[in-house]
């Protein structure tokens, strides 16, 4: 068996972190080769490695047996060994065409053949199978597209090893089945495929082979993934058994608690009503683009109504802006941690206390000590894992980020309605139970919470109740005890009149 | 060698390297250890050191003032002329502070409510106010009347003219305000994450409309105290003021991209400023190679700062 892409005792340390340490595996040419571990478990260190971002502190990276020691992302793209990020490299004000020749384009003095540069990325696109169309600008095109004509720029520059980082993570199914057949055609081309994903049946669907990291280190390789199980992969990579990671317990649904009432905005235009019990937990499911997180962002305030009330214990809350959403008992947990969740280059700490300090700052005057003291508390309580509070939570993995986010709103007082989008987005299995477990217990203490997922076993394993979304209406309202994936599908889907949909 | 890149690199790095190039100046300079030079120093960067305060608050939210030098002369402007009409001088004050109050808030409102990008908003304001400046006193400079208002400039305390003591308690209270206050902490989550912290509860608008109209009035008071120090108010005062106190606030480590801001690092900032122009005064260099000196300070600090975040960027 010839071993393409090696790994060779591979060490890389960060103050205080020791990210890698003795890290060695290898993949055969044209494998897909999975990459699994909780966050924090070293994954992003080796992809960095791997893409010339960074350097090992020791061992070393051999493509055919060759010791790679490029130093730069450049010197990684010479050496044939392309990195496809989470968040995508391309100019969204270029096309199709323009974005593949970027960095090397063809013509005589600088002077540019647009013709002859369309026609040579339709033949590639063409032969490895892409339909997009290369005059299209980039701004134009889906997500999933997007990812397609990465994929294709890493093709044209006759990449060996191409490693995606989570690249479903915002795809729909059908994007994702698009890719997957993609990445299937490059597998029988030759190429290698690192494939990082949180996702087991993708992991189960695509790859040949499988390596599992756990706190820095090979927990596990699987040089035929056909013969492990999902059980036996999640028990690598958490280190213990997890029999049930939903964990959904009932819970006494009382008395209502928000209720939602014919609520449209610019960018949702037909009026949505509902409502959430007292320790309700309440799932919105919707493939992409079906209005959930819009509906969000309207009742909580962080867009404009224009028309529609929301009232939690009977009690109308402003339509404006999420200040009075928070003093009103209402907060969020946004989908998009990055960008509207964290706030980069500040501590833990800082990011916890950002909404509640208010609540124990005389005049506008830090309490210092009262700061550190909830932050401390929160850190232990939600389990948050890392060195010191102080530390900036941009250097935190995914989970360790919505908890902290968590705790900012558990440090609120009166919280009463917690709307979560997207609650374990890129969080590794162990971290997501603690998340469900933390839901569990502020719905049992009488809080009304709001989740809302793309992922239909978790909206089904954690929810009292499921409201599924399709073009910005409400489809369906299906309670527990009729749970059942394909009714929930069914409803989701644009196609389907929601009229077969309803029980007869 | 590797300490002693951790040292400049690590966070007091410019204080290191201010002490440094202090120590080689007060040996080298001659007449410049002196207390008449020290308290000249000062004096010569009272205006961008009290300017450089809330500027330092504009940067950390991630926006941007351009018009602080047309709302120093305009401010002192206004003070000059209100107190020569009503023959008070707390009068001239009050109206100065209202004027510049005024301006501030102006900014505030356009850039935060009307989504004006700030750099394009302050050229507009830093050109509408100069002229106001220009068309009150029909470009000529006004003399004070009374001399009393002198006395803001030259009186001194415990030996140290009122002006530094200004100056001084200015950097103390808002080095407060930006390490120990909600505002504080709130300017620097706009500048670190403008979306996030809305989401999180902070009102980004109210924030931005604040630190403008705060400018603004700080603004006020460096044009009042220009004005009694140059004993008139010259439309022409405080040109290019902007680009004096961004350049001490960025050599002081604020990011222009937000987010990270530190009053020590800004006071530093203005003192290698004033120190740089001091020295060259002291040594009789023509005031043209000044500029050059200028730029090239602040070239340097930009690419210390550099260097400092990638190594901060290895670091985590």
């Amino acid at each position: 068996m010839q071993d393409f892409l090696e790994f060779r005792s591979i060490s890389k340390g960060y103050p205080g972190v020791q990210a890698l340490s003795d890290v060695s595996f290898s993949v055969r040419k044209g494998a897909v080769h999975g990459l699994m571990g909780e966050n924090g478990a070293g994954k992003s260190t080796l992809i960095r490695l791997l893409s010339g971002d960074q350097t090992a502190d020791e061992g070393e990276i051999r493509i055919e047996g060759e010791a790679q020691g490029y130093r730069s992302v450049r010197d990684a793209f010479r050496a044939g060994v392309i990195v496809i990020h989470q968040e995508l490299q391309l100019v969204p004000e270029l096309t199709v065409a323009e974005n593949l020749w970027l960095g090397h384009f063809p013509g005589k003095g600088g002077v540019i053949d647009r013709r002859q540069l369309i026609r040579v990325v339709g033949e590639k696109l063409a032969e490895i199978g892409i339909d997009v169309d290369p005059s299209a600008k980039i701004a134009s095109l889906s997500i999933g597209a997007r990812q397609m004509v990465e994929i294709a720029k890493a093709v044209m520059l006759d990449a060996r090893v191409i490693a995606l980082d989570e690249p479903t993570s915002s795809l729909s199914s059908r994007e994702s089945e698009i890719l997957f057949a993609l990445i299937d055609r490059l597998r029988s081309n030759g190429t290698v495929i690192l494939y990082v994903s949180h996702r087991l049946d993708e992991i189960f669907r695509l790859c040949d082979s499988l390596t599992v990291l756990r706190d820095g280190k090979l927990a596990a390789h699987h040089p035929d993934i056909s013969e492990v199980t999902r059980d036996q992969i999640i028990a690598e990579m958490v280190g213990r058994e997890i029999s049930n990671i939903w964990g959904w317990r009932g819970r006494d649904l009382s008395v209502e608690r928000l209720r939602v009432e014919a609520i449209c905005g610019p960018k949702l235009k037909t009026p949505l009503s509902f409502s959430v019990r007292r320790g309700e937990i309440l799932g919105f499911f919707g493939l992409i683009g079906a209005g959930r997180s819009e509906m969000t962002r309207l009742v909580y305030g962080a867009d404009k109504r224009h028309q529609g009330t929301v009232t939690i214990d009977g009690t109308i809350v402003p339509a404006d802006n999420p200040p009075q959403s928070i003093r009103a008992g209402m907060v969020l947990c946004p989908e998009d941690r990055k960008f509207d969740g964290i706030v980069q280059g500040r501590s833990i700490e800082e990011n916890m206390a950002i909404s509640s300090r208010r609540h124990f700052s005389p005049f506008g005057i830090l309490d210092l000590k009262k700061e550190a003291e909830l932050a401390d508390r929160f850190i232990a309580k939600l389990r948050v894992r890392t060195p010191s509070r102080r530390q900036d939570i941009i250097n935190l993995s995914g989970g360790n980020q919505q908890k902290v986010i968590l705790g900012r709103w558990l440090s609120e007082q009166g919280v009463k309605v917690l709307i979560i989008d997207e609650p374990t987005r890129g969080i590794d299995v162990g971290a997501k139970s603690e998340i469900y477990e933390i839901l569990y217990e502020l719905a049992g203490q009488g809080m009304a919470i709001v989740v809302i997922s793309s992922e239909l076993p978790e909206v089904m394993g954690i929810t009292d109740r499921i409201l599924v979304m399709c073009q910005g209406r409400i489809a369906a309202d299906i309670a527990r005890a009729d749970f059942d994936e394909r009714r929930i599908l069914a409803a989701a889907l644009p196609d389907v009149p929601t009229e077969q949909v309803q029980p007869s | 060698m590797t300490s002693l890149k951790k040292l400049l690199l690590g966070e007091q790095g410019l204080v290191v390297i201010f002490a440094v190039a202090f120590a080689i100046v007060a040996l080298t300079v001659p007449n410049f250890l002196t207390e008449r030079n020290m308290l000249g120093l000062l004096q010569s960067v009272v205006t961008i050191g009290i300017v450089a305060c809330t500027m330092m608050f504009c940067l950390a939210s991630r926006d941007f003032d351009l018009s602080v030098g047309s709302t120093v002369a305009f401010s002192g402007m206004v003070a000059v002329m209100a107190s020569n009409a009503s023959g008070s001088i707390l009068i001239g004050l009050a109206a100065a502070l209202l004027c510049g109050g005024f301006v501030g808030l102006v900014n505030g409102v356009v850039i935060a409510h009307f989504r004006i990008n700030a750099l394009i908003t302050t050229l507009a304001t830093m050109q509408i106010v100069r002229g106001f400046a220009l068309i009150a006193s029909d470009g000529r400079a006004v003399g004070i009347n009374d001399p009393s208002f002198y006395q803001l400039a030259l009186s001194k305390f415990l030996g140290i003219p009122t002006p530094i003591w200004v100056m001084g308690f200015f950097f103390l209270v808002f080095g407060f305000v930006l390490n120990r206050t909600v505002f504080g902490k709130n300017t620097l989550a706009i500048g670190g994450n403008p979306e996030a912290s809305r989401l999180a509860g902070v009102n980004v608008s109210n924030m931005r409309i604040w630190i403008f109209a705060l400018q603004g009035l700080v603004c006020a008071v460096a044009g009042v105290l220009l004005a009694s120090r140059i004993t008139s108010g010259q439309p022409n005062a405080a040109t290019g003021l902007e680009l004096s106190v961004i350049s001490a606030c960025v050599l002081g480590g604020v990011s222009l991209a937000g987010g990270r801001a530190a009053m020590t690092g800004v006071i530093v900032g203005v003192l290698i400023m004033g120190i740089a122009e001091n020295v060259m005064n002291l040594l009789n260099i023509q005031a043209f190679y000044q500029y050059v000196v200028r730029g090239l300070i602040l070239l340097l600090a930009v690419l210390l700062d550099n260097l400092r975040s990638a190594a901060a960027g290895r670091r985590s």
